[in-house]
C-alpha cells in the first residue's frame, strides 16, 4: 500500500533545505505511520534528490511526522536549476513510499 | 475576554485580490494585514528601484486598495503591509493617492523603514550562514541586504495612530503579532504569550493556505467551492488562546487538517520555530474543530527572542539559459533523450560548458530527477511509457551570451533535431540569489514616517 492511503504532506523549504510533514488522516494509524516511515527510509527514497542528511521529528499531538531534508534542492529556490525550484512537488513524492500492509486495516486498501 | 480579529488579504506578491475584500466587507475585522515578501521579492524589487526610483514596491498594491480602503475605513479596519518591499515611502504615496482619489481624508499612514542595511553589511567579514564565504567575498555583485525586523516599530505607529502601516522587510509573523501586542499590551519579553501570537501569524501569513488552498487531492482531500477560496480570521484573546476560522458563505474549509498542514509549514525544529520576536514550540499544539470552519488552537508556547536579526542578501549570482521542446507518441521518451543528446553535445562543439547544466524529460525525471530510471527501460513493457514528454536543457553560464546559446541550440532542434519536435521556447535570465547572515539587534533602527491623506 502507498503512504498515500494513509496520510497527507505539504512541502516548505528554507535555503537548501526542503521540510515536508506528513500527516496520517486517521490519528489511529501515527503509530504505523511512525515505525514505517523513519528518516532512512525516506533519505532512501530520495536517494537521487537529497545530499545531505534527513531529520525526523515526531508530533504525536498532531498525529504528524516531520522530516528537513538537507542540501536536497540544488542550491536551494533562488539559484537552483531544478524545473520544481521549491521542491514543492516533493511531498507528493514523497507519498508514492510503498508501505507494507497495515496490520490493523488490511481493509482500507480496497475502501480508498 | 477581550477579542481582536485578524484577517490576512494576502500571501504572497501576487495573490488574489477578492477575498481580501471580502474580508474587509463582511469579516468583522479589526486588522487587515496583507504579507507579500518571498525570500527574494525585495532583491528584485531592489533593481526595479534603481531603475526608476518611484518604483520598487508590490505590482498590486493599488488594485488591492482600491478594493479594501472603503471598507475599512467606514469599519475602522486597521490595515498593515509590507507591500512597501524595496521602497515603502513610495508605496505609502501611492496609498494616500489611492486614498484621496476615493474620496477618504484625514487617514494616517506610517511608513516604517530602516530594515534595509545594505550600507550596514556591504564589504563587512559577516559570515554567511548557508555557504561558506562572507559578504565582503560577495564583492560588487551584492545588491540588497534586509534585516527581519520584528513586531516593535509596528507597535510604535500604531501607537501613534496610524490607519495604515507599510512596511519593508519584517519578520511574517510579525506583522500579525504587531496589533496583539498594541491591542493587548503584551510586554515584549511575555515569551508564551508572543509565542502563540507567533503561532497565530505563521498560520495566517500564507493566506488561503490555510483555508483550503494549496490542498485539494480529489477524491482524498476535496476541498467545497476552491473557486472563490476565502481568507482567514484570527480570532485572539487576550491571554492568547485563538482560533482560526473564515467569513461564513466564502469558499474553501477550516478544518484540523488545512489547519494541521499550515501549522508544520516550512518549520523545521517544531520546538523551535523562530522568529524576531520570540521563539515559538508547536510541539505541544493541539488542534480543536469548535465549529464548522473554525479551529482551535491550544498548547503552543514560547521561549525568549533570538540575539540577532536574520539579514537576507540578495547578489547577482551569474545567467541562466533554458530551453524546452515536446515530443508525443510512439517512442517520445527515446525522441527527447535523443535531442537532450544533441544539445549537450553542440553545446560542447561551440564551447558551451555544460558542467552545471541539467538534461532531463518533463514528465519523466525533471521533479523525480534518477528516480524515474524505470520509464527509460523499454525492455520492461510492465512500465508504461508517457504519451508525451518535454525535454529541458537549463545551465548556468558566466555570461549572458553563453546562457543564450542555451535556449539557441534547443530552438535549433526544429529543424536540426529528432522527428516530430514541438513547441520549442529558450529564454534568459540572470539569478538573483539569496544569502543569509546573522545581525546584532542593535544595529539594527527602524524608523516610522507619518503621512496623512
Amino acid at each position: 500500500m502507498r503512504l498515500h492511503q494513509l496520510a497527507h504532506a505539504r512541502a516548505g523549504d528554507k535555503g537548501n533545505v526542503s521540510d515536508i510533514s506528513v500527516i496520517a488522516y486517521e490519528p489511529d494509524d501515527y503509530e504505523f505511520l511512525r515505525e514505517q516511515v523513519t528518516a532512512e527510509r525516506v533519505r532512501e527514497h530520495f536517494a537521487d534528490i537529497v545530499r545531505g542528511p534527513v531529520d525526523r521529528y515526531e508530533l504525536p499531538r498532531l498525529h504528524a511526522l516531520k522530516f528537513v531534508l538537507h542540501d536536497a534542492l540544488a542550491g536551494g529556490a533562488t539559484r537552483t536549476l531544478n524545473l520544481d525550484v521549491h521542491g514543492k512537488a516533493l511531498s507528493s513524492c514523497l507519498l508514492e513510499m510503498e508501505l507494507p500492509e497495515h496490520p490493523e486495516h488490511p481493509e482500507r486498501q480496497e475502501s480508498k | 475576554m477581550r477579542r481582536v480579529r485578524i484577517g490576512s488579504g494576502a500571501g504572497f506578491a501576487d495573490d488574489r485580490i477578492e477575498p481580501a475584500a471580502e474580508l474587509a466587507e463582511h469579516g468583522q475585522l479589526d486588522y487587515l494585514v496583507f504579507e507579500c515578501l518571498a525570500e527574494r521579492t525585495i532583491a528584485l524589487a531592489q533593481r526595479e528601484r534603481l531603475r526608476d526610483p518611484c518604483a520598487g514596491f508590490n505590482p498590486w498594491l493599488r488594485e488591492r486598495m482600491d478594493a479594501v480602503l472603503g471598507h475599512c475605513v467606514r469599519q475602522g479596519i486597521k490595515v498593515i503591509t509590507n507591500m512597501g518591499a524595496a521602497n515603502p515611502s513610495a508605496a505609502a504615496e501611492l496609498v494616500a493617492d489611492a486614498a484621496r482619489r476615493m474620496g477618504l481624508t484625514r487617514l494616517k499612514i506610517a511608513t516604517v523603514t530602516g530594515d534595509d542595511v545594505l550600507d550596514l553589511v556591504a564589504g563587512s567579514d559577516l559570515p554567511l550562514l548557508d555557504r561558506p564565504g562572507t559578504v565582503g567575498s560577495l564583492g560588487d555583485s551584492i545588491i540588497s541586504a534586509n534585516a527581519y525586523l520584528g513586531c516593535e516599530a509596528i507597535v510604535r505607529a500604531l501607537a501613534g495612530g496610524a490607519d495604515i502601516v507599510i512596511t519593508g522587510r519584517v519578520a511574517d509573523p510579525s506583522l500579525y503579532l504587531a496589533p496583539l501586542v498594541h491591542e493587548f499590551g503584551w510586554p515584549l519579553d511575555a515569551w508564551h504569550l508572543l509565542g502563540k501570537g507567533v503561532c497565530a501569524g505563521h498560520l495566517l501569513e500564507c493566506a488561503g493556505q490555510v483555508t483550503g488552498g494549496y490542498f485539494a487531492d480529489p477524491g482524498f482531500k476535496d476541498v467545497p467551492d476552491l473557486v472563490r477560496l476565502g481568507f482567514p480570521i484570527a480570532q485572539v484573546a487576550e491571554d492568547g488562546s485563538f482560533s482560526i476560522t473564515k467569513v461564513p458563505g466564502s469558499g474553501g474549509r477550516v478544518t484540523v487538517r488545512t489547519c494541521t498542514e499550515q501549522l508544520l509549514y516550512e518549520v523545521h525544529d517544531p520546538a523551535a520555530y523562530l522568529s524576531a520576536d520570540a521563539v515559538a514550540d508547536f510541539s505541544g499544539a493541539r488542534l480543536t474543530q469548535i465549529g464548522h470552519d473554525e479551529v482551535e488552537v491550544t498548547g503552543v508556547t514560547g521561549t525568549r527572542r533570538p540575539d540577532a536579526l536574520k539579514v537576507s542578501v540578495g547578489y547577482l549570482d551569474g545567467f541562466v539559459g533554458e530551453g524546452e521542446i515536446s515530443y508525443a507518441g510512439p517512442n517520445a521518451v527515446a525522441r527527447g533523450r535523443l535531442a537532450l543528446d544533441l544539445v549537450r553535445e553542440r553545446l560542447e562543439l561551440i564551447g558551451v560548458p555544460t558542467d552545471d547544466a541539467r538534461f532531463e524529460l518533463i514528465g519523466v525525471d525533471a521533479v523525480h530527477r534518477g528516480a524515474a530510471k524505470s520509464v527509460d527501460k523499454t525492455a520492461d513493457k510492465t512500465v508504461a511509457e508517457p504519451p508525451e514528454v518535454r525535454a529541458r536543457v537549463a545551465g548556468r553560464t558566466l555570461t549572458l551570451d553563453q546562457a543564450r546559446r542555451i535556449g539557441h541550440e534547443v530552438s535549433a532542434l526544429w529543424l536540426n533535431g529528432p522527428a516530430g519536435g514541438a513547441g520549442a521556447v529558450g529564454r534568459t535570465s540572470d539569478l538573483v540569489a539569496i544569502a543569509s547572515v546573522l545581525l546584532p539587534r542593535d544595529q539594527v533602527r527602524p524608523e516610522i514616517t507619518f503621512l496623512e491623506a
